[in-house]
C-alpha cells in the first residue's frame, strides 16, 4: 500500500476513535443536567468521565497533527477556509475543557450553574461544528487552482454539512446516554435510559438519511457500499438494543455506528481528501497533498511504534476505570478543600 | 493594522499566554512527583497532605494549559496556511510525534493519578504522577525541536518541483544545537518557574503560620531546586546565546543595539534611545568585554553590527529590511537576565536563612517570596519575544519570510474577529484562574487521612 494512503487511513481511523471515545464525554457533557436534577447526581455523571475525557480529547490533537505532517496542503488549506468555524469550535472546546476542573472548585450553585451550562453548550458545539467540518470535505468548498479557499462564511454551512452536524450531535447524544446508563446506578441511571430509549428513534432516523446523502454527495448513487451497510446495522441494533435496556450491547453498539458512520465520510471522500466545488481538477487528493516519502516513512514507523503503546495505556485506564460511579459518593456536599 | 500584523499579535498573543500555563506544568509537576516520592519513602502524613496540596494547583493549572494549547495547534493551519504548506512536511513530523508520544501521556496519566488515589496500589500510582511530569518534558522537547528548527533550519533538501523544504534527516532536527541549548534552557526555566510558585505559596503559608512545620518543608525543597536551576540556566542561556550569534547574528546584534561591527564589544546596562532611527543610543553604563564574552565566549571576540548583517543579507537575499525591532530585542534580553538576578538572590537569601534554621520566621523574606511568583513568567515573555522577534522578518530562518507565511485567504476583520474572541476569552480564564489559584493556594491543607483508611481520590 502507498504511504499516502496508509495515512489517509491513519487519519480517518483517528477521527473515527476520536467521536468513538470523546463522542460519549460530549455527550455526557450535554446531557448531565438533565440526567440529574441534583449536585450528587450531577457529579456522579460528570465523574464517569472524569477521569478519561482529556486523554479523549487528545485523539482530535492527533487527528489534526497528522494531516498536518503527513498532508500539510490538506491541513492548511481546510483549516484557514474553516477559520470561523474554527474559532467558535475552540471556544467550545476551551469552556468545555476548564468547566469540568473548574464546577467543583467553588461551593456556590451559582457558580456550578455557571460552568453547568457552558459545559453544556461546549458539548454541543464541538460535534455540530467538527461534524460540519467533516461534512464540507466531501461535499466540497470553493478551492481556487492556488488551493485556497475563495469562498465567504456562508459557503461552510451547505445543507449536506449542517446536517452531518446535527447527526454527529444526535450519535454523541445517544451514545452519551448510553454510558451513563452503562456507568451510573440509582436515579441517574433510570434517568439516562429512559432518555437513551427517547433518543434512539430520532438518532437512527438520522443516520440511515445521513448515509445515502453522503453516498450520493460523492456521486456515487444510493445504494450503500460496505461500511455504509454496516453503519445501517449497526444504528438498527443500537436502536433496538436500547428500547430492550441492554446497556453493554447497546453502548457497543453505538461505539460501532459511531465508528462506521465517521469511516463511511472518509471511504466516499478517498482519493480525495477535501473537494473542490470550484472546479473538480482543483481537488486535495491523497496523492497531491502528502509530504515526502522520507517523512510518510519516518512518521510511519513513529506511529506503529507508539500507537499500540498508546492503545494500551488507554485500555488500561478503561479497565481502572471500569466501576460503576453511584450518585451516593458524592452525597456529601462538596466542601472544596485543596487536597 | 494589516492582516500580517493582526496575525502575528495573534500567535503572539495566545502563545505568550500558553506560555504561562506550559513552565508550571512542568516545573510543578516534577515537583509534586518530588513530594509524593518522599512521602512514599518516609510514609509521613505531612508529606501526603503536601503532595495532594500542590498537586490541586497543578491540575487547576494543567487544565487552562491544555484548552489554550489547543488554539495553538490549529493556529498554523488557520493563520499561517501559507507557511504549513510549505514547511509542513519538516515541520508538522515534530508536532504529530509530540501528540502520540507526549500528550497521549500526559493526559491519560494525569487522569490515572487524580482519579486513582484509591484504585491503583501505591507504587503504581507514584508511577502515573511520574509519567505526567515525563510527559510534559517530552511535549517540550517536540516543540522545541520545531521551533529550533524555524531558528535554524536543518535536516532538508529543498524539493526542485515544489520549491518546498522536504525531510531528509529526522535526526538532525533532534541534534540541532539550537535545540539542544534551547530545551535545556526551557526546561531549567520551567524548573525555576515551578519552584518559585512553590516557594511564595509555601512563604504565603508560613506568613499565616498555620501549619509551619508542612510548609518549612515545601519552602526547603523549592529553595533547594530553584537556586541550582536558576544557575544552570543563566549558564546555558549565555552558552545559548553563542549558539544564536553564530547561526542569527541579527538576533544577537538586535539585542545589544549594536549598530557596528565590534571587536572587543562592550555591554550596556542600560541605554537611552536606540530603536531602528537611532544607531548611536546613549549607553548609560557600559562593562567593557562582557559583550564579546557573551556572544562569542571570547574575551575579545567580534560581534557583527547590525549595518554588516544588514548588507550582507541584501546580498544574499536580495533587498528588504532584515533587522527585528531592536527595542525589544534589547530590553527582552535585559528583563530576563536582571530579574535572574533578583531572583537568584532571593533564592540565595532563602538558603541561608534555611542553614540558620529561621526561614518560618522572617518576615521580610517571606513577604519578599510572595512577590517573587510574578518574576518567572516577566522571565519567560522576555525570553520567548528574545527569541521569536528577533527571527524577524524570516518565520524559517533563511528560507521564507513572515509575510509569505500567513494565509492569503483570510481577511483583516476575520483576524480580528478572532483575536477579540481569544482575548475575551482569555481575560475572562485568566480572572477564573487567579481567583482559584489564590484561593487553594491560601487554604489550609486537608487533614492527613486516618492511618488504615486508603486516601480518597480527586474527584470532579
Ligand atoms: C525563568 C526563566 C529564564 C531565566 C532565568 C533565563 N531565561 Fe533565557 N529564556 C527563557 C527563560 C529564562 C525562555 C522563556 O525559556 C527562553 C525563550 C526561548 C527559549 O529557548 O527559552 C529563553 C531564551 C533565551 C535566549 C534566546 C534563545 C533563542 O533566541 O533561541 C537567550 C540568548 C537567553 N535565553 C539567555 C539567557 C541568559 C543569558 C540568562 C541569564 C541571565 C537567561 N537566559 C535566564
Ligand atoms: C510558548 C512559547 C512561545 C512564545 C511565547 C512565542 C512568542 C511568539 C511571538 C511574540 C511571536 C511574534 C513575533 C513578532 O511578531 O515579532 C511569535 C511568532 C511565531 N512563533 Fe512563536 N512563541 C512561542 C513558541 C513557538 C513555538 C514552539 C513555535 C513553533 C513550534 C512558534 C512558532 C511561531 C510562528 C509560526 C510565529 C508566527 C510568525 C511570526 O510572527 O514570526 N512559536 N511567537
Ligand atoms: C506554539 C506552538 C505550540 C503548540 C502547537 C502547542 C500545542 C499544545 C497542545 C495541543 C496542548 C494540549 C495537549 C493536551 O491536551 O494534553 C499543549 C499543552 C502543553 N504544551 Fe504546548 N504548544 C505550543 C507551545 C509550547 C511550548 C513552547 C512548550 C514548552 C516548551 C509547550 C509545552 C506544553 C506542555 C508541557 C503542555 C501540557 C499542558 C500544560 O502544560 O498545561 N507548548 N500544547
Amino acid at each position: 500500500m502507498p504511504l499516502a494512503t496508509f495515512w489517509f487511513i491513519l487519519v480517518a481511523v483517528l477521527w473515527a476513535g476520536f467521536f468513538v471515545l470523546e463522542g460519549f464525554d460530549l455527550g455526557v457533557g450535554m446531557l448531565h443536567m438533565l440526567v440529574a436534577r441534583d449536585e450528587p447526581g450531577r457529579r456522579a455523571a460528570i465523574n464517569t468521565i472524569g477521569p478519561l475525557w482529556d486523554g479523549n480529547e487528545v485523539w482530535l490533537i492527533v487527528a489534526a497533527a497528522a494531516m498536518f505532517a503527513a498532508f500539510p496542503d490538506w491541513y492548511a488549506t481546510m483549516f484557514s477556509a474553516l477559520y470561523l468555524a474554527l474559532v467558535l469550535l475552540l471556544v467550545g472546546l476551551i469552556v468545555r475543557g476548564v468547566s469540568f476542573e473548574f464546577r467543583g472548585k467553588v461551593d456556590n450553585p451559582r457558580w456550578r450553574r455557571t460552568w453547568d451550562l457552558l459545559l453544556t453548550c461546549g458539548s454541543v458545539l464541538v460535534p455540530f461544528l467538527t461534524g460540519i467540518a467533516l461534512g464540507d470535505l466531501l461535499h466540497g468548498l470553493p478551492i481556487g487552482q492556488d488551493r485556497e479557499f475563495s469562498g465567504s462564511f456562508g459557503d461552510l454551512f451547505p445543507p449536506y454539512a449542517v446536517f452531518t452536524g446535527i447527526t454527529l450531535v444526535l450519535l454523541c447524544l445517544l451514545h452519551g446516554a448510553t454510558f451513563i446508563a452503562l456507568k451510573t446506578t440509582g436515579g441517574v441511571r433510570s434517568r439516562a435510559s429512559l432518555l437513551a430509549r427517547r433518543l434512539a428513534p430520532f438518532t437512527a432516523l438520522a443516520v440511515l438519511a445521513f448515509l445515502p446523502w453522503t453516498h450520493t454527495t460523492a456521486g456515487k448513487g444510493v445504494l450503500p457500499d460496505i461500511i455504509q451497510l454496516l453503519a445501517a446495522l449497526a444504528v438498527l441494533a443500537a436502536a433496538w438494543l436500547v428500547l430492550g435496556r441492554h446497556d453493554g450491547w447497546a453502548f457497543v453498539a453505538t461505539t460501532c455506528t459511531m465508528a462506521t458512520t465517521i469511516l463511511s465520510i472518509f471511504t466516499n471522500l478517498y482519493p480525495r481528501v477535501m473537494v473542490s466545488s470550484t472546479n473538480p481538477a482543483y481537488s486535495l487528493t491523497v496523492d497531491n497533498s502528502a509530504s515526502g516519502n522520507y517523512t510518510l516513512k519516518v512518521m510511519s514507523i513513529v506511529a506503529i511504534v507508539l500507537f499500540p503503546v498508546v492503545l494500551a495505556y488507554q485500555s488500561w485506564t478503561y479497565h481502572v476505570f471500569r466501576l460503576r460511579v453511584s450518585p451516593d459518593q458524592f452525597s456529601v456536599p462538596s466542601e472544596p478543600t485543596p487536597e | 493594522m494589516s492582516q500580517l500584523d493582526l496575525a502575528r499579535l495573534q500567535f503572539a498573543m495566545t502563545s505568550i499566554y500558553h506560555f504561562l500555563f506550559v513552565p508550571v506544568t512542568i516545573g510543578l509537576g516534577f515537583l509534586t512527583a518530588l513530594l509524593q516520592t518522599a512521602w512514599h519513602r518516609s510514609g509521613r502524613a505531612d508529606h501526603l497532605r503536601l503532595t495532594r496540596f500542590f498537586g490541586t494547583l497543578l491540575v487547576i493549572n494543567i487544565a487552562v494549559g491544555v484548552v489554550t494549547g489547543l488554539v495553538q495547534e490549529f493556529q498554523f493551519g488557520m493563520d499561517w496556511s501559507g507557511y504549513s504548506r510549505t514547511v509542513g512536511d519538516v515541520f508538522g513530523a515534530p508536532l504529530a510525534m509530540e501528540g502520540l508520544a507526549a500528550f497521549f501521556l500526559e493526559s491519560t496519566f494525569l487522569g490515572l493519578w487524580l482519579f486513582g488515589w484509591d484504585r491503583l496500589p501505591k507504587r503504581v500510582h507514584l508511577a502515573t504522577i511520574w509519567a505526567v511530569a515525563l510527559g510534559g518534558a517530552l511535549s517540550a522537547a517536540f516543540i522545541m525541536a520545531a521551533n529550533s528548527w524555524m531558528q535554524r533550519p536543518v535536516g532538508y533538501a529543498i524539493n526542485s518541483a515544489t520549491g518546498r523544504p522536504q525531510l531528509n534527516d529526522v535526526w538532525a532536527l533532534f541534534t540541532n544545537p539550537v535545540f539542544l541549548r534551547g530545551y535545556l534552557h526551557v526546561l531549567l526555566a520551567s524548573l525555576v518557574t515551578g519552584a518559585v510558585v512553590m516557594l511564595a505559596v509555601s512563604a504565603w503559608q508560613l506568613r499565616k503560620g498555620s501549619t509551619p512545620e508542612v510548609f518549612g518543608a515545601s519552602a526547603r525543597l523549592a529553595l533547594f531546586v530553584l537556586v541550582p536551576a536558576l544557575m544552570l540556566a543563566m549558564l546555558v542561556g549565555s552558552e545559548l546565546g553563542v549558539t544564536e550569534g553564530k547561526y542569527q547574528p541579527m538576533k544577537i546584534a538586535g539585542a545589544e543595539a549594536q549598530w557596528t561591527t565590534c571587536q572587543p564589544c562592550s555591554f550596556s546596562l542600560i541605554q537611552v534611545g536606540g530603536g531602528k532611527n537611532d544607531q548611536t543610543p546613549t549607553k548609560i553604563v557600559a562593562v567593557p568585554h562582557l559583550l564579546s564574552l557573551l556572544a562569542t565566549n571570547h574575551w575579545n571576540g567580534k560581534v557583527l553590527g547590525l549595518d554588516q548583517v544588514q548588507s550582507q543579507y541584501q546580498q544574499q537575499y536580495g533587498p528588504g529590511d532584515y533587522v527585528p525591532n531592536i527595542f525589544i530585542q534589547y530590553w527582552s534580553m535585559r528583563v530576563m537576565a536582571y530579574l535572574a538576578v533578583v531572583v537568584l538572590l532571593v533564592g540565595l537569601w532563602g538558603l541561608w536563612l534555611v542553614r540558620r534554621g529561621t526561614l518560618g520566621t522572617s518576615r521580610w523574606f517571606q513577604r519578599a517570596a510572595v512577590w517573587v511568583v510574578v518574576l518567572p513568567f516577566l522571565m519567560n515573555t522576555a525570553g520567548w519575544l528574545l527569541t521569536e522577534n528577533g527571527r524577524q522578518p524570516w518565520i524559517v530562518q533563511g528560507l521564507q519570510l513572515t509575510r509569505n507565511g500567513v494565509s492569503p485567504s483570510i481577511s483583516t476583520s476575520t483576524v480580528a474577529i478572532s483575536i477579540l474572541v481569544f482575548f475575551l476569552l482569555y481575560a475572562a480564564l485568566a480572572v477564573v484562574e487567579a481567583i482559584l489559584m489564590t484561593r487553594y493556594a491560601r487554604m489550609e491543607p486537608a487533614p492527613p487521612p486516618a492511618e488504615d483508611a486508603s486516601v480518597p481520590a480527586l474527584t470532579y
